[in-house]
């Protein structure tokens, strides 16, 4: 039942489009400007070009910088996934009074305003000097975003019935062979969800990238928030339209894969 | 395997033991920074609370995240409703408009709103096209740029608390009332709305706390001269190098983040939220 009928009324109706015409009008606005056949950002007039996709795609730096954010993303992602899979299957085994501290504690640099944490990132990198090297860049995506990671696994984790380690101990299994062959298993839903979000937070990451990398390693994000301080030229609209279906391919894969994981 | 130690035990602290060392400890450090640089004392807060520019930048910080929450928490409110009690196509409208600009990066969102509201972008060309003006509106590098900018981002955000207070609410209480005789207009303002409430103020503590740590936004559509707090820090850290006040000014934002992180705890219950 729709609670408040009335809501409905016109003017709400119009409401709601103006809003989600709010929401998608800066997404769609970039697609025609990076088809400009100029030199400058433009909407192309009658005649659409391709050279900005070319140019990208011929510019060593800007796939240069695409290859710093793949490897970053994909080491960050995977070591991110690791510590969260460890952490929330330790805390479901274990079950300690003190769980919640704990949580709280791994949820901190997500909890923490983003540019308090570059401070304290920085801070930290200056001490070991790992400032501009892909360990240190990589270190800083690993605490960035493993608390999101840790969310999943909770609410994964919390899914899965205690009786299960039960019946494995009972059968016989040794520790290791119920955490590897009989939880994690039941758990690989969760740990790609796990995997998939924090790759997609380390490819996009920015705020404390910006203050720990930049002259030997420069991530995507990077060398896109360069080109807007600095010149806005039409490959950034082109990047743009790539990074946004490369982002819409990757929702829908995702949620295909996951409807079949539940049939 | 020796079973004196358990391999689950050292699962559960890895961790917070990383944490401690890699987070914890360097912020203790950032706090050291603020007290001794350039040299030992509270100059650095005193300098926080009593410098005309960083009162300007405060205000303008607590001025900004205001109306970013209370406008991006209505449009979050009036999406929610639909999204939750949408029509099966309004519903996937809904979706389309929260989650694909919520997966996509806020460098390009930026972006867009730079090539809708520059002087030769598309608000102005069609106005200038119309003859409606004469010259282009200034429209970015203002607050009012910097304020539309943010609202975009934040909305997802805002929906998420909102929609689940939502669907926590139990249809038979609306019936009742509309089967006592209250208007339509009354149930929603004295019994919708109401059990609302909770999502409402957690939405506003989320959309405020973001609000306050971001700097990519204001950075890109305030081009510079609408500095807040977060783009004072990094200009304090990388231009002035101000180690010292940059750092006392991240330890203050971060008080106020945990007084703000404190209340949520308090007037709402969030393990309500989840789900």
């Amino acid at each position: 039942m729709k609670p408040i009928q009335n809501l409905q009324s016109l003017s709400l109706w119009i409401a709601v489009y103006l809003t989600g015409l709010f929401m998608l009008f800066p997404l769609i606005a970039v697609i025609p400007v990076s088809f400009t056949p100029k030199r400058f950002l433009s909407m192309p007039q009658g005649e659409w070009s391709l050279r900005h996709y070319k140019a990208l795609f011929s510019d060593e730096v800007w796939l240069a910088s695409i290859s710093d954010s793949v490897f970053v993303a994909l080491i960050s992602s995977v070591v991110a996934t690791f510590l969260a899979v460890s952490f929330t299957l330790g805390l479901w085994f274990r079950q300690p009074r003190f769980g919640p501290v704990l949580v709280g504690f791994s949820l901190l640099p997500m909890a923490v305003p983003p540019v308090v944490s570059a401070v304290i990132i920085y801070f930290l990198e200056a001490r070991i000097g790992l400032l501009d090297s892909y360990a240190g860049l990589i270190l800083t995506h690993v605490i960035m975003v493993t608390p999101f990671a840790v969310i999943v696994m909770l609410t994964a984790t919390a899914r899965l019935e205690k009786s299960l380690e039960l019946a494995s101990r009972n059968l016989g299994a040794t520790r290791m062979q119920t955490t590897f062959m009989v939880i994690l298993p039941n758990l690989k839903f969760g740990i790609f969800s796990a995997w998939f979000l924090s790759l997609v937070l380390s490819w996009e990451e920015i705020a404390v990238t910006l203050f720990v990398s930049g002259i030997d390693v420069i991530t995507l994000p990077k060398r896109i928030w360069d080109g807007l301080r600095l010149n806005v030229d039409p490959i950034i609209a082109a990047v743009s339209v790539l990074l946004m279906v490369l982002t819409t391919i990757a929702i829908i894969a995702k949620t295909v894969h996951e409807y079949r994981q539940k049939k | 395997m020796s079973s004196r130690i358990n391999i689950h035990t050292v699962a559960m602290w890895m961790l917070p033991v990383l944490l401690l060392a890699v987070y914890l400890l360097p912020l203790a450090g950032v706090f050291g920074w603020s007290v001794s640089r350039p040299e030992a004392g509270l100059e650095n807060y005193a300098r926080v609370l009593t410098d005309t520019d960083t009162l300007n930048i405060l205000w303008r910080t607590a001025r900004i995240c205001l109306t970013v929450t209370v406008v991006s928490v209505m449009l979050a409110y009036l999406m929610s409703y639909h999204w939750v009690y949408g029509s099966p196509a309004r519903k996937f409208f809904m979706e389309l408009c929260i989650f694909i600009p919520f997966w996509i990066s806020v460098l390009i969102r930026a972006f867009g709103w730079v090539v809708i509201l520059r002087n030769k972008g598309i608000v102005n060309t069609f106005l200038l096209d119309l003859n409606l003006i004469a010259e282009p509106l200034t429209l970015v590098r203002t607050e009012f740029s910097v304020i539309l900018g943010m609202v975009h981002f934040m909305v997802p955000f805002a929906v998420f608390p909102i929609a689940a207070s939502m669907r926590q609410i139990d249809a038979r209480v609306l019936l009742a009332s509309r089967g006592m005789g209250a208007t339509p207009g009354f149930t929603f303002w004295n019994v919708f709305l109401p059990l609302t409430i909770p999502g409402v103020l957690a939405s506003a503590i989320i959309v405020f706390v973001f609000a306050l740590g971001f700097f990519i936004t204001p950075a890109i559509l305030g081009g510079g001269k609408i500095v807040m707090v977060a783009e004072y820090i990094y200009i304090q850290m990388f231009q002035t190098a101000n180690w010292g006040f940059g750092a006392a000014l991240s330890i203050f934002v971060l008080a106020i983040v945990g007084a703000l992180a404190g209340l949520l705890f308090k007037v709402i219950r969030p393990e309500r939220l989840v789900n």
